[in-house]
């Protein structure tokens, strides 16, 4: 605020917080903008209000145990930091899931990565003022809370995997409501689409906003759809294959001027793909145990790995360092929403107050991932 | 007698019916705004308040009334009470020169369906109404806070740019009226035998955008922009006081709503007056035929909420000046070539 014998008017520049408590920073982001007049002349993020210290607790839990925490991250995409965590420790114990899990654990994934992107459409659309959109994608999100829900009892922090395999049998009916569900959306993408993608208002909102091109988002380590909306076709589930990705048929979309129109077209797609995957593995679920044969009390072999996933915001990767102990010895995240919102600094400069909660939005930020 | 009944006693019921009306018809169209928005949304609104949540509209006001009334400690006291006042008199005033049917007869006396006619009718809406923004400004100003400010400077932008538009485009209507009174336009039209519309479509179109814009509606919204600017201008507004603001801005579409029927779309006139074959059209009272029109804009605005995002100020000040404004004034000089080649009024 300006001091006592000064006015905001005498101010050439004013420095306004956007967040930590704002509609539009989707959590409790906080923006230092500098503005002159509504032009942005900088903007600094401050992170922290949301730290719960998920690795610290990691290293003082035992490897069983940190999964809970980890749904409670990206509390969004909770079943991919389930997948991305169980994995890694798989890895480490040199355990294959079995087929069936396999199968469920991809179902589930890609359902997720759905309805994570309906929740960015939502507000993302929110933000650029349409609030339509908003409330149709959460209307298909309920259908697949639904499944969830039906599965595993939980809609939000679902912890549905296990270090081996999938705790839980899939329920009777569970293909019929998933293959309704990827029968009946993408008519529904199509009427998002209707609404935003040749809408005027729309494309003036997004196109050439936000630019980030190839080259500063890999300098910036940025992954999943902002990376791809910049033309790199850089995907881990077709790069760095994990789980049974290979034995499906997906494209992987890609823009080209790295614009928040382009990571719009992204996400679309991405929806559309998913749905594709779903409906494949849906079709091949093989008989079979849903756990592989792991010992109650996981010990894994004295090591560290780092191993990563495609979740919907991008890389979420895992570090552990094992002492041979039953708690990890060093626990660490790389999360996509934490590295990708660095890139906010240089897409909102010289823009207006209007293209920030734009840039925000695009870039599908979960503070709870970033502040873990 | 007779004069007290013309000039004091009438006047004075029709000046009451107007203060009632207002607020009964925000009550209305906020219940109508969510029910409406709601089934766009393929969603059910309220419905918990009374049958079909129809005591929402009671439960609304209700609910800001007993809210707690804050006033930030570093805001300026007295104007930051006045502000949301100076928004709603003139929202409220500008009524009085609108007419919404022919003149009716009751006891033997003839009752003109608006409060006064005066020949400048549509210099007085246009002047009185643009005092509105000043509330808002006031209001975003003394709050002393940055987000109510920047609301209140787009305003202030927004309102110099589709002011200058909205006076153009209606130009072409006072062309071919050769008035200003609002019911010699309504009158006009009738003898036209068609509503302005079919003969200014493109002034129709640029005032109604324009009106859109200046009741700060969607997707025009940008001074009070939840998404970007908190709750823009009246961020710091709460309760009582917040009310005003809320109801002049709905009063604002109901002026918009009107003059656009007014001035385009014939008034209280049933479509094409003067066809005899459509006389059995006249059965419907002059007054139905306008609010009907009137809850036609009125549905527009609520479609227009649920359909488009909200432009971008700088997007915002193209369209008025670099857009709206030369088409508007292009508008003009058409019209104005026309009437002098065709002779006289239209």
């Amino acid at each position: 605020m300006p001091t006592k014998d000064e006015t905001l008017f005498d101010a050439s520049e004013i420095t306004v917080s956007m967040g930590p408590q704002h509609p539009s920073t989707h959590g409790v982001l906080q923006v230092k903008l500098k503005l002159d007049g509504e032009r942005v002349i900088d903007a600094e993020c401050v992170i922290g209000y949301l730290h719960r210290g998920v690795e610290k607790l990691g290293e003082a839990q035992t490897y069983g145990q940190w999964v809970p925490t980890l749904d409670r991250m990206d509390y969004v995409a909770a079943v991919s930091n389930c997948l991305g965590y169980c994995e890694t420790i798989e890895k480490l114990l040199g355990v294959t899931a079995p087929p069936r899990a396999q199968y469920i654990r991809i179902i589930m994934t890609e359902l997720n990565r759905i309805s994570s992107h309906l929740l960015w459409l939502g507000t993302h659309a929110l933000d650029i003022g349409a609030m339509t959109v908003f409330l149709y994608a959460f209307r298909e999100r309920e259908e697949i809370l639904k499944i969830f829900e039906n599965y595993c009892g939980a809609r939000l922090t679902t912890h549905m995997f296990r270090i081996g395999g999938t705790q839980y049998e899939i329920y009777a009916g569970f293909e019929d409501q998933v293959r309704k569900f990827v029968r009946e959306f993408p008519a529904h993408v199509d009427e998002y689409e209707t609404l935003l993608t040749e809408n005027r208002i729309w494309i003036g909102r997004t196109r050439g906003v936000g630019v980030i091109s190839a080259k500063e988002a890999i300098d910036l380590g940025v992954t999943g759809p902002p990376l791809r909306g910049s033309g790199v076709e850089w995907d881990l589930r077709k790069a760095k294959p994990y789980c049974i990705y290979p034995e499906f048929q997906f494209d992987i979309p890609t823009g080209t001027t790295g614009d928040t129109y382009d990571r719009y077209m992204v996400r679309i797609e991405e929806m559309r793909q998913s749905a594709r995957i779903v409906a494949q593995a849906v079709e091949k679920i093989p008989d079979g145990p849903i756990m592989a044969k792991v010992s109650k009390i996981i010990k894994p072999p004295v090591g560290d790995i780092y191993h990563s996933i495609e979740a919907p915001k991008g890389e979420l990767g895992y570090y552990i360092v094992s002492d041979g102990s039953t708690q990890p010895y060093r626990a660490r995240v790389r999360p996509p929403s934490f590295v990708n919102l660095q890139a906010l600094k240089k897409m909102v400069a010289g823009l207006m107050v209007a293209d920030v909660v734009a840039i925000i939005g695009t870039l599908d930020i979960v503070l709870g991932e970033i502040d873990r | 007698m007779d004069f007290a009944i013309d000039y004091i006693l009438i006047p004075l019921i029709k000046i009451a019916l107007i203060l009632a009306i207002v607020p009964g018809y925000v009550a209305v169209i906020t219940l109508a705004e969510r029910k409406v928005i709601a089934w766009m949304q393929v969603r059910l609104g309220p419905m918990r308040v009374g049958p079909w949540g129809i005591l929402q509209m009671v439960a609304d006001p209700l609910k800001l009334l007993i809210k707690e009334d804050i006033v930030p400690d570093q805001a300026d006291r007295w104007i930051f009470t006045l502000a949301p006042v100076i928004c709603l008199i003139p929202a409220f005033i500008v009524l009085a020169v609108i007419p919404i049917g022919p003149p009716i007869h009751i006891l033997g006396r003839t009752v003109t369906m608006y409060l006064t006619d005066i020949n400048i009718g549509v210099l007085y809406v246009m002047s009185i109404s643009s005092v509105g923004v000043l509330g808002i400004i006031l209001g975003g100003w003394a709050s002393n806070s940055k987000y109510p400010l920047l609301g209140a400077l787009r305003s202030a932008a927004q309102m110099v740019s589709y002011e200058v538009a909205l006076g153009f485009s209606i130009i072409g209507v006072l062309m071919l009226s050769g008035s200003l009174s609002l019911v010699s336009i309504v009158e006009a039209q009738k003898n036209t035998g068609y509503w302005y519309v079919f003969l200014q479509p493109i002034g129709f179109i640029l005032f109604f955008i324009c009106g859109v814009a200046e009741t700060n509606r969607a997707p025009f919204d940008l001074p009070e922009a939840e998404s970007e600017l908190v709750a823009g201008f009246h961020t710091e507004y709460s309760g009582f006081r917040f009310s005003l603001f809320f109801l002049a801005e709905y009063a604002n579409m109901l002026t918009v709503a009107a003059m656009a029927v007014t001035l385009f779309w014939g008034g209280w006139l049933r479509p094409f007056p003067n066809v005899a074959a459509l006389s059995f059209l006249d059965l419907i009272p002059g007054v139905l035929w306008f609010i009907a029109k009137v809850v036609v804009f009125l549905y527009c605005y609520l479609w227009f909420r649920a359909s488009w995002p909200r432009y971008r100020y700088d997007q915002l000040m193209k369209l008025g000046w670099q857009y709206l404004l030369p088409l508007s004034m292009a508008n003009v000089v058409v019209t104005a070539v026309v009437v002098l080649v065709l002779g006289g009024k239209g």
